[in-house]
């Protein structure tokens, strides 16, 4: 069957690693990447035979085969392009913090969301910690969660340094609404160490029942789900209970497609959003 | 120029810092009466915050007894004449939180960061002077960097349009020469006032202080009898006395912070603020000095000792904040233990970890 043709807006760091895993992928096709100037990104992407444009999304618009648009530009520029994608049908993957559509967790929640026309991606820290948090939760009731997310420096771009309060609000928000939590909180923490440290998250969970048994299956039946679409992404410390608290640490390697192994929490962004696009394309494809 | 005219600023952190020497559980009636006895004493700015500042309490970092609603309002009725004073830091508390100060009666807030990251704090420095308050921009961990690099830091909270910005030795890890170079640095480099913020777990709170003041520094921290995380924070009663006797003037009645003190802190202490082996290690290793109690009970949960879990943290270069990795650290070292007990057939609880 033919793969699903794909564009990216916005050749930037995330988009151009995005673009690496598309270019993988069985089921997508890496057609187009849209800028607004002519920039590395869009001659990384030209060298590698893609078609470019440096006119936005106009093109991407024109053109009725692209079906699936991945947008890594930024908050404002995705709330102009949320209704005009959605206009010309196609489905937007939405990685900038406008969250205009429902917040989506492959691992989680893809399969009641496959028909949403707008997609957002949570972020880095969600990604990695809503998924545990539902594997406590769909187990052992999960009455509070709080996570720990910590980057090394050199990973977090100005979009997080400007706005760090949009990470723990939305964190915080997805740690219940896709993960299941009655309350949630989440915290950030930039590390400069050199040479720069794996993203490491902590997720603290409060249970209404401690069942170690099935709490450490769930969470390694989780795993094994993430490992899927994040191959670097592993447990550092497995679910360790104390009374009604669950603690478990992971940490995410990235797998060095165009950003730095050490940027496990933007490796994990771009690889979750590709499983997204793969997840839409095999609706597409009615299988 | 004749010290007598060099007036000092005291920020009081006994209700801040010294959240951590009693695992946040300060009541509403201490963080009244501290206050109050601060406020009489004319101690300019008294903050008060959990350890970690708005938006603290958590698993991570511990519960507070009382929501940041509940301790700012307790010590807003109690402040006349000083500054109330809370700590902010961004990736944990949020503008939200900020907002909610400012209702409670906050009137200046310090805006912390890692003493690389001061640009996650322009937002919140923003808010502060937009609605009115004093913002202080708060370097924490400077002995981790070198002055150029702690100068470039504090430019940047001065281009956001902070009042002053300070300095934590937030591991409480620098010698004297460590502080003039990056006291000093910053001073000449900015022109707005610079802070000094002391840990004692090197036994140094003081003596840096006064190296802080004598390089160029207008603004000191200190708690009462020293109450604060690690081993504590320079012992405000002495801080005065010192600067006294040193020829500075800081306009705070000296047996008044006495006697609150000896009166009202020395009572509500979980335990003395003494230098023990592992604050000591924090100062040598140079670890985040809230880590302390948190290291404690990891130690005594996975039977390891607390010098081995500190170390680790530091090789590891370890941020403020980053209490989970205690956890982490102490769980990895029990493991670590576990293989070299089968590999050996050898028991001591001691062995296999703890390598410097």
């Amino acid at each position: 069957m033919d793969k699903i043709k794909v564009a990216i807006l916005g050749p930037g760091n995330i988009g151009s690693d995005l673009m690496y895993k598309i270019m993988r992928s069985r089921r997508l096709k890496m057609e187009m990447m849209a800028g607004i100037v002519d920039s590395p990104g869009i001659r990384r992407a030209k060298s590698l035979g893609i078609r470019t444009t440096t006119d936005g999304i106009r093109p991407i618009l024109d053109d009725p085969q692209i079906r699936i648009v991945f947008d890594s530009t930024g908050a404002k520029p995705h709330m102009e392009h949320a209704p005009l994608l959605e206009q010309a049908g196609k489905v937007a993957v939405d990685l900038t913090p406008a969250a205009i559509g429902p917040y989506v967790v492959p691992a989680v929640n893809i399969d009641d969301l496959a028909d949403a026309p707008n997609l957002n991606m949570v972020t880095c820290g969600g990604q990695a910690t809503v998924p545990i948090v539902h594997a406590i939760h769909r187990v052992a009731g999960a009455r509070y969660a709080e996570i720990v997310a910590c980057i090394s420096s050199k990973s977090a771009g100005p979009g997080t340094r400007q706005n760090i309060d949009e990470f723990t609000r939305t964190t915080a928000r997805a740690l219940c609404v896709v993960g299941g939590a009655k309350r949630g909180k989440a915290i950030i923490i930039l590390n400069p160490a050199d040479p720069p440290l794996l993203m490491t998250d902590t997720v603290f969970v409060e249970v209404e029942n401690p069942d170690e048994k099935a709490i450490r299956e769930s969470v390694e039946d989780m795993l094994a789900a993430i490992q899927k679409y994040v191959p670097g992404y592993r447990l550092r410390v497995p679910p360790v209970i104390e009374e009604n608290k669950v603690t478990t640490i992971i940490e995410v390697e990235g797998a060095g497609d165009f950003l730095p192994k050490y940027a496990g929490n933007l490796d994990i962004m771009t690889a979750a959003a590709a499983g997204v696009g793969e997840a839409i394309a095999a609706r597409m494809q009615g299988r | 120029m004749s010290k007598a005219n060099q007036s000092i600023r005291l920020v009081d952190t006994s209700l801040r810092d010294g959240s951590h020497a009693v695992s946040h559980q300060f009541t509403t009636r201490e963080i009244a009466t501290v206050a109050a006895g601060l406020d009489k004493a004319g101690v300019p700015f008294i903050e008060v915050s959990h350890g970690d500042g708005l938006g603290g309490s958590s698993i991570n970092y511990g519960r507070s007894r009382l929501t940041d609603e509940e301790m700012l309002s307790a010590a807003s009725a109690a402040i006349n004449r000083g500054s109330l004073t809370v700590l902010l830091i961004p990736g944990i508390g949020t503008q939200e939180d900020l907002e909610m100060a400012l209702n409670c009666g906050a009137k200046a807030v310090r805006v912390a960061t890692h003493v690389t990251e001061a640009d996650i704090a322009e937002q919140h420095i923003g808010l502060a002077k937009k609605m009115g308050m004093t913002a202080f921009g708060f370097l924490m961990m400077v002995h981790m960097r070198p002055p150029e690099v702690v100068v470039e830091q504090a430019k940047l909270f001065e281009s956001y349009g902070a009042d002053a910005v300070y300095l934590a030795d937030s591991a409480g890890a620098m010698l004297p020469e460590d502080v003039r170079a990056r006291v000093g640095a910053v001073v000449n480099a900015l022109s707005i006032p610079v802070g000094y913020h002391a840990h004692a777990n090197l036994g140094l709170a003081i003596a840096n202080s006064l190296a802080a003041v004598e390089s160029g520094a207008s603004f000191l921290d200190g708690t009462c009898r020293g109450i604060g995380a690690g081993a504590g924070n320079a012992q405000l009663e002495v801080l005065i006395g010192v600067l006294e006797k040193a020829g500075y003037r800081t306009d705070v009645d000296f047996f008044a912070v006495m006697d609150v003190a000896e009166d009202i802190v020395g009572p509500l202490m979980h335990r003395p603020q003494e230098i023990r082996n592992a604050s000591l290690i924090l100062g040598y290793s140079g670890v985040y000095s809230s880590f302390l109690l948190h290291t404690y009970r990891a130690a005594e949960k996975y039977r390891l000792n607390p010098r081995d879990i500190l170390i680790e943290l530091g090789r590891r270069e370890m941020v403020g904040g980053q209490e989970d990795m205690i956890i982490s650290v102490a769980y990895e070292l029990s493991q670590q233990r576990e293989v070299s007990k089968n590999e050996a057939g050898y028991s001591d609880a001691r062995s296999g970890h703890g390598k410097v």
